[in-house]
């Protein structure tokens, strides 16, 4: 790449920053560290700007660079993330955002342990959600990574690591000092960006094909080298049995995780009702789909007019093909056209990363500050000081999402949040409907619930082809390789469910009729909500 | 709100039941003499149990019952013809479009791993089966959040209003001595 894209993209990015920084010091000017502002900035969001919020916490640099890719790639089974990603919103439509606004106040843990006895429910679901933050935050890490690979070329093994590092300190700096409001500000910027980015893309890529979707579907199988197999299921996930329930894991895990996912469920009490919830929950679904309807588009485009080699020539996983794709559509490589197209996806994508690595931090400190440190720590855990914990996890969690994004950088970004999810459907999503609808549910069986889907999900990880024995996995000398998935969701989910039944049936514990009924009462009818 | 903020506030859960407990403690006796704090308030429903259907009812007698009842209260309202109606329409829409979204998402990563024959036999031009089930998943996630935001706005809202502000009341006056 030529210092013409570097130096632009540097500016653009750099003004981002600018921008992000000052809406940052002017939102937080004279607000001083209530938890109420810290975690949920003041709950008094309107449902279009949480709408976008949330549509710009959740269309992850994973979406934008790793769904198209692996759609360049792969073809038709890239497809099915776009699918899963979208679809899972229902499941937190009808089941979760209204209900968790009713009866929470900043993490998934007030839901559950308001039924329960508190201290073992708070630790268990507060531990489950750094876990669920820090994977997703990884792979976070590594879209930042393989995009400035591509800015700087090959040679910027370094600067790879200094722009993670980099994209780190920024994150603390936006959560430590601007909290939720800020981080929500930040949400809607990048998302109106996002958008309009992918919009101006996907037009360029149906102009270039006079508006012919066929055409386009077309020239993709056919450069392809696949023919018509890559716009049909099987070339990723085709090969064996083994493969083929891999397929059917993710897809689990992507339509379960999203309901579990502790930066999403603190999105809803930024909202004033459960009303203004539902609200927001309806805009982001619009604003979602269309985004991944758009995505579809991109990562055709890109096998048809880059061609899936020269995507794999640029990152093995897929990763830059649309930067790839914007430096054609622009005019190829040597044009002004190419140059600032390119320069304005990279410094999308880099606010992409930003923003929802702010949302992901904002959210597992939150967690640390609000489940952990004050069930660990009761006596000392005033609101006050309570900021003061979620400002220093913030830290905490920015340091080890580096140290892993750096070790974890070869691995495709949607790949990795497929992980994410399967650990959130796993410890996350079962305890969150037991409580919400099951009567019986007992203190035991939600602890059995977050640790029987938790455990199993990163045991199978580790066990997994991912981590250890084949030449793509994280540790390819040694082979400790005995579960053949490399995503866990189809056991694990499964496992955590079955795991709070067990633990509830197996309790003596006699259910609270009155918390149940608290609970239901709170939950459909707002009374008492925050 | 009060209410509320005490009891989801971190520490607070315990501290309020045993304020109960001990308002309570010289008026009734503890018939089961059991320590769990919530037992109380299962007592104190025998004798409001008929009262279920009529939110309005318990209001007068929270002047004398201070401090105990929140809970009562709650199940009260859980048991009201109102709640339950609420309860019920939300269930009626939610349990089968859930079930009916989830099987058709089931359907279509099944069809992909079962059936790739079937997925990729072609429909028009280039267009599959399988592309058209994929935008067809699209399609059905939208009108399913048309559907459910217009059911709730038409036949939830308002009566959830409702509840929220009969119950926090009832709460409020409730806990009148204890906050």
């Amino acid at each position: 790449m030529t210092g013409n894209h570097q130096t632009l993209a540097l500016v653009l990015f750099s003004a981002f920053i600018a921008v992000t920084l000052g809406i940052t010091t002017w939102v937080s000017r004279d607000r001083h560290g209530s938890a109420e502002e810290f975690y949920a900035g003041g709950r008094l969001f309107s449902p279009l700007e949480n709408g976008f919020a949330i549509a710009g916490d959740y269309m992850s640099a994973a979406s934008f660079l790793g769904i198209s890719g692996l759609i360049a790639l792969f073809g038709y089974d890239g497809l099915l993330y776009s699918v899963g990603f979208l679809v899972a919103w229902l499941v937190v439509l009808f089941l979760v955002a209204e209900l968790v606004r009713n009866c929470g106040r900043f993490t998934l843990a007030d839901v559950v342990a308001a039924r329960m006895s508190e201290r073992p429910v708070r630790i268990a679901a507060g531990t489950s959600s750094v876990t669920v933050s820090v994977l997703y935050l990884v792979a976070q890490m590594v879209g930042a990574g393989s995009l400035v690979a591509l800015l700087l070329g090959r040679t910027g093994a370094a600067a790879q690591c200094w722009t993670v590092v980099g994209v780190g300190a920024l994150m603390v700096i936006y959560v430590s000092l601007g909290g939720m409001r800020a981080t929500t500000w930040i949400q809607i910027v990048k998302a109106v960006l996002l958008l309009g980015g992918t919009v101006a893309l996907t037009v360029l890529v149906l102009v270039r094909f006079h508006g012919d979707f066929d055409r386009l579907l077309l020239t993709a199988a056919e450069r392809s080298g696949h023919g018509n197999a890559f716009l049909a299921p099987g070339l990723k996930y085709g090969a064996d049995w083994t493969a083929r329930f891999d397929f059917i894991s993710l897809g689990l895990a992507l339509v379960l995780g999203t309901a579990g996912l502790p930066h999403i469920l603190s999105r809803f009490y930024t909202v004033p009702t459960a009303r203004a919830a539902r609200r927001s929950v309806v805009w982001s679904i619009g604003l979602i789909g269309g985004f991944y309807l758009m995505t579809i588009v991109l990562g055709f485009g890109a096998a048809a007019i880059v061609g899936p080699q020269a995507v794999r020539d640029s990152n093995a996983a897929g990763n830059t093909a649309v930067p790839l794709l914007a430096l054609d559509l622009g005019g190829g490589a040597d044009s002004t056209g190419g140059t600032v197209l390119f320069a304005v996806v990279a410094a999308v994508a880099f606010a992409t990363i930003l923003a929802v690595v702010a949302g992901i931090t904002l959210a597992s400190s939150a967690s640390v500050a609000h489940d952990l440190y004050a069930s660990l720590r009761r006596r000392r855990a005033e609101p006050r000081s309570e900021v003061a914990v979620a400002r220093a996890a913030a830290v905490g969690i920015g340091v080890v999402a580096i140290a892993l994004g750096l070790l974890a950088r070869d691995l495709n970004v949607a790949f990795l949040v497929g992980l994410a999810f399967a650990v959130a459907a796993s410890a996350n999503l079962p305890v969150l409907l037991y409580s919400l609808f099951w009567r019986g549910f007992t203190t035991r069986g939600a602890v059995c619930a977050v640790y029987g889907g938790l455990v199993p999900a990163l045991v199978l990880v580790v066990l997994s082809p991912v981590v250890s024995g084949s030449p793509e996995s994280l540790f390819p000398g040694v082979d400790f390789q005995y579960f053949p998935l490399q995503n866990p969701g189809l056991v694990s989910i499964p496992l955590g469910f079955l795991a709070g039944w067990l633990g509830t049936v197996t309790s003596a514990e006699v259910p609270d009729e009155a918390k149940h009924a608290e609970t239901e009462v709170r939950s459909l009818t707002g009374a008492g909500a925050v | 709100m009060q209410f509320s903020n005490g009891r989801a506030g971190g520490g607070d859960g315990s501290g309020t039941a045993d304020g109960h407990h001990e308002a309570r403690g010289p008026a009734s006796t503890d018939v089961s003499g059991d320590v769990r704090f919530d037992d109380p308030w299962y007592d104190a429903l025998a004798s409001g149990w008929g009262g279920a259907g009529q939110v309005a009812v318990p209001a007068a007698r929270q002047e004398q019952d201070d401090g105990a009842t929140a809970a009562e209260v709650y199940l009260e309202v859980q048991r009201s013809a109102a709640f339950r109606q609420v309860r019920g329409r939300y269930r009626r829409f939610v349990v089968p479009a859930t079930v009916a979204f989830f099987l058709w998402y089931v359907a279509y990563v099944v069809a992909a791993t079962a059936a790739p024959g079937l997925m990729a036999r072609p429909v028009a031009g280039a267009v599959n089966v399988g592309l058209l089930a994929g935008l067809g998943q699209f399609l059905s996630t939208f009108l399913l959040t048309w559907a459910y935001a217009r059911h709730a706005r038409l036949r939830r809202d308002r009566a959830a209003l409702e509840l929220r502000w009969d119950t926090q009341e009832l709460t409020r006056g409730a806990r009148g001595g204890a906050s």
